[in-house]
């Protein structure tokens, strides 16, 4: 579905960082087309996470290119990233826990009022409207996000990726704390967001998630690109060979 | 978690479970502050039923007696305590940002010796050799205020600048900060005191500057509406938005909690004589008599007005500004405040400023009220306001922290050190009092959090 599209929502070129001696990324090119989900794979350690830091401006590449829309674009810092519409759910959740669920959805992009104080109820409303929506269970609005389950954590961190109208999505093992009937939730998310029109990454262990939310998928080891396939095209076997042994399997695309 | 596999088991967060309703809990009153007020009390009477016992010339086992005979709840006393307080309780509000950030700043003594030395030479010397101003003059008092702040704003910054950009850990920074800046005071006041100073200046100090009776009552009376409408304001915030809103009976308790305390308060301070004697030098001063009969009272002391101030600017920015909500996000998760595109090393200097230009104000009210810069102006305060900020519940592991809180923990210290003056305690173990209260302070803290699950 996405062979013929002519400019990808966003194209990492041949980017390369490393930590001390590390090369945690060795010239890896990806590319995300819009209302696509791209599976990044690999074991612990790969370098899927610092691959998509770079991209949501927690990390600065030492080498390669980044461009969205076909224009290039230099991502410096994480309010660069959002600038360009990107939002990040984090594999550590990158929640403030002494905060409540509503700071932390605005965390960064508070309303204010008229006097330029933060509009504390307004945000509470917002977070109360897209909590409904998102996950309606949701009671805990009054208290830091520490009293919250692994869960209600999750769901606070995307309904601020989901309230911002990000184009681009990156979440990093979204459901990894979460349990069946919460995982159900994030990937009904994930098929709802991508029929608007997102381009999102998914980092992803659990194969089988894989197998059936994802378009396509990269596959990286010991920080370098064993390729990209369209799932359509392989057998999870296929998949897990890529990520165990770095082999591209013969028919892919 | 990054080795866990997508269908691990949930995380052991687990909701708390929802707890009767209780009386505080419908009041939605901060249950860690009236424990504060609680201790507090409790310090007040155990000195109020010493002194009293004290004072009698034959023991009488009658609580009462000692009750009314006690000598630490009258009201030169509560005056002298709440003008001893100020100084070290305007650092400490400061001080609790710097440590909600994860930072401490040992410095703030140190810091507050040089502002004050600066603020000294400058009226003392600078302005009358250079600008022609002498002591006395209109100008005087208010740019020795602004220089006194600005010095502690620049060194603040620069020390928060070295922390934050360039890694160093606020505790070797200021460490170093409270060697090297008591040093250059001492070298600033050319090692000796620097006095007198002017006139206007010393109305800072306490005693020599407050603003009677009628402007006193006024300006309690405006406070308590204030707190009145801002209490009824929030609560139709929230009504607008259809959010659960407290029962009008609670909003209304609380309101008058906030108007007795507030009344309270400002009875205590004016209910202070100002004494014959000195009332006779006034108006010898005027080249009048005084009437015979004639009384006055002190009213609210400029320096505690100030303390109010500050307390109320710092509290409003802290729950109701980006910058605050900024400061808790950071201590609460550093790495979450720079995903969420904070800038934390830009915060860190504006917190040590802040904390820098708190303690050129505290400098002013602290030379005032001993009407020179003495040498050793300062000594051993980093670790009065760290004690305060702590006690008032800030949590060194950041995150956690409130200005009245602090404000609170610097006047159960003072009260602590003046009640065991006036009982005749020795300094030594003043001290040993002092510090153990602290370690109790923090144990029932960690407790109560455990309890809480806060
Ligand atoms: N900040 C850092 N400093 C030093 N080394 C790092 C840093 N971040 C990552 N690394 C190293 O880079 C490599 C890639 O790490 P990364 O977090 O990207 O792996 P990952 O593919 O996301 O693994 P996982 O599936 O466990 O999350 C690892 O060897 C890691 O130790
Ligand atoms: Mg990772």
């Amino acid at each position: 579905m996405t062979t013929n599209k002519p400019t990808p929502l966003v194209e990492m070129r041949d980017i390369s960082i490393a930590f001390g001696g590390i090369r945690a990324v060795d010239h890896v090119s990806v590319d995300l087309h819009p209302g696509e989900v791209v599976g990044l794979l690999g074991h612990n350690g790969a370098g899927k996470s610092t691959l998509i830091k770079c991209l949501s401006g927690a990390y600065h590449a030492d080498s390669g290119q980044i461009l969205i829309n076909g224009k290039p674009v230099t991502i410096n810092n994480p309010r660069d990233a959002r600038a360009q519409n990107i939002e990040t759910i984090y594999q550590t959740l990158a929640l403030a826990d002494n905060l409540t669920a509503s700071a932390n959805l605005f965390l960064g992009r508070e309303l204010i009022t008229g006097a330029g104080f933060v509009d504390d109820a307004q945000m509470e409303a917002e977070t109360r409207k897209i909590m409904g929506r998102l996950n309606p269970n949701f009671r805990k609005f009054n208290v830091p996000v520490s009293a919250l389950s692994g869960g209600q954590r999750q769901s606070v961190a995307i309904a601020r990726a989901v309230y911002f109208n990000a184009k681009i999505l990156i979440m990093d093992e979204p459901t990894a704390a979460l349990g069946p009937q919460e995982t159900q939730m994030v990937a009904e998310l994930i098929q709802e967001l991508k029929a608007q029109g997102l381009g999102i990454f998914l980092i992803e262990h659990d194969i089988h998630n894989v197998m059936k939310l994802c378009d396509r998928a990269s596959v990286m080891k010991n920080g370098q690109l064993v390729g990209t396939v369209n799932i359509a095209d392989v057998t999870d076997e296929d998949i897990l060979g890529m990520i165990i042994m770095g082999k591209k399997p013969a028919k892919a695309a | 978690m990054t080795d866990a596999a997508s269908n691990s088991p949930k995380s052991e967060h687990k909701p708390q479970s929802e707890a009767k309703r209780s009386l505080l809990q419908t009041l939605e009153v901060d249950t860690r502050l009236l424990g504060m007020i609680g201790a507090f009390l409790v310090i007040c009477l155990s000195f109020q039923f010493w002194t009293g016992i004290r004072a009698m010339p034959v023991f009488v086992p009658n609580p009462l007696e000692w009750l009314s005979a006690g000598r630490f709840f009258v009201p030169q006393n509560t005056f002298n305590i709440t003008i001893q307080t100020v100084s070290v309780a305007i650092m400490a509000a400061g001080m609790v940002f710097v440590i909600v950030m994860r930072h401490i700043d040992l410095s703030v003594g140190s810091l507050l010796a040089l502002c004050s030395s600066v603020m000294a030479v400058f009226q003392t010397q600078i302005m009358p050799n250079t600008f022609g101003f002498g002591l006395e003059h209109p100008l005087t008092a208010p740019l020795s205020v602004l220089v006194g702040i600005l010095t502690g704003v620049i060194v603040g910054s620069f020390q928060g600048w070295l922390i934050g950009y360039q890694r160093i850990p606020s505790f070797i920074v200021t460490l170093g900060g409270l060697l090297i800046w008591s040093r250059v005071a001492y070298f600033i006041a050319g090692g000796q005191t620097v006095g007198p100073l002017d006139g206007t200046f010393l109305m800072l100090g306490g005693t020599n500057g407050t603003i009677g009776v009628t402007a006193s009552w006024i300006l309690g009376a405006i406070a308590a509406a204030g707190a009145v409408y801002g209490l009824i304001k929030s609560r139709r915030a929230r009504a607008g938005h259809g959010f659960p809103v407290k029962p009008v009976w609670a909003e209304a308790a609380l309101s008058a909690i906030a108007v007795a305390a507030i009344l309270g308060f400002v009875a205590l301070l004016n209910s202070n004589e100002v004494p014959t004697a000195r009332l006779r030098r006034l108006f010898a001063a005027r080249g009048e008599t005084m009437p015979e009969g004639y009384t006055e009272f002190y009213g609210i002391p400029i320096s505690v007005l100030l303390l109010l101030i500050v307390a109320l600017v710092l509290t409003v920015m802290s729950s109701r500004t980006r910058l605050g909500r900024y400061i808790y996000a950071t201590g609460g998760n550093p790495d979450a405040a720079e995903l969420s595109g904070i800038n934390t090393r830009l915060l860190t200097v504006k917190v040590f400023g802040l904390m820098g230009g708190l303690c050129g104000i505290s400098a002013a009210v602290a030379s005032a009220r001993l009407s020179n810069h003495s040498l050793d102006l300062g000594s051993l305060d980093e670790l009065r306001v760290i004690a305060a900020a702590v006690i008032g519940g800030t949590a060194l592991a950041g995150g956690m922290g409130t200005v009245y809180g602090a404000i609170l923990g610097a006047l159960i210290m003072q009260s602590l050190q003046s009640g065991m003056a006036m009982v005749g305690v020795d300094a030594p173990f003043q001290n040993i009092v002092v510090g153990m209260v602290l370690v109790l302070a923090v144990w029932i803290d960690i407790q109560y959090r455990k309890r809480t699950g806060v």
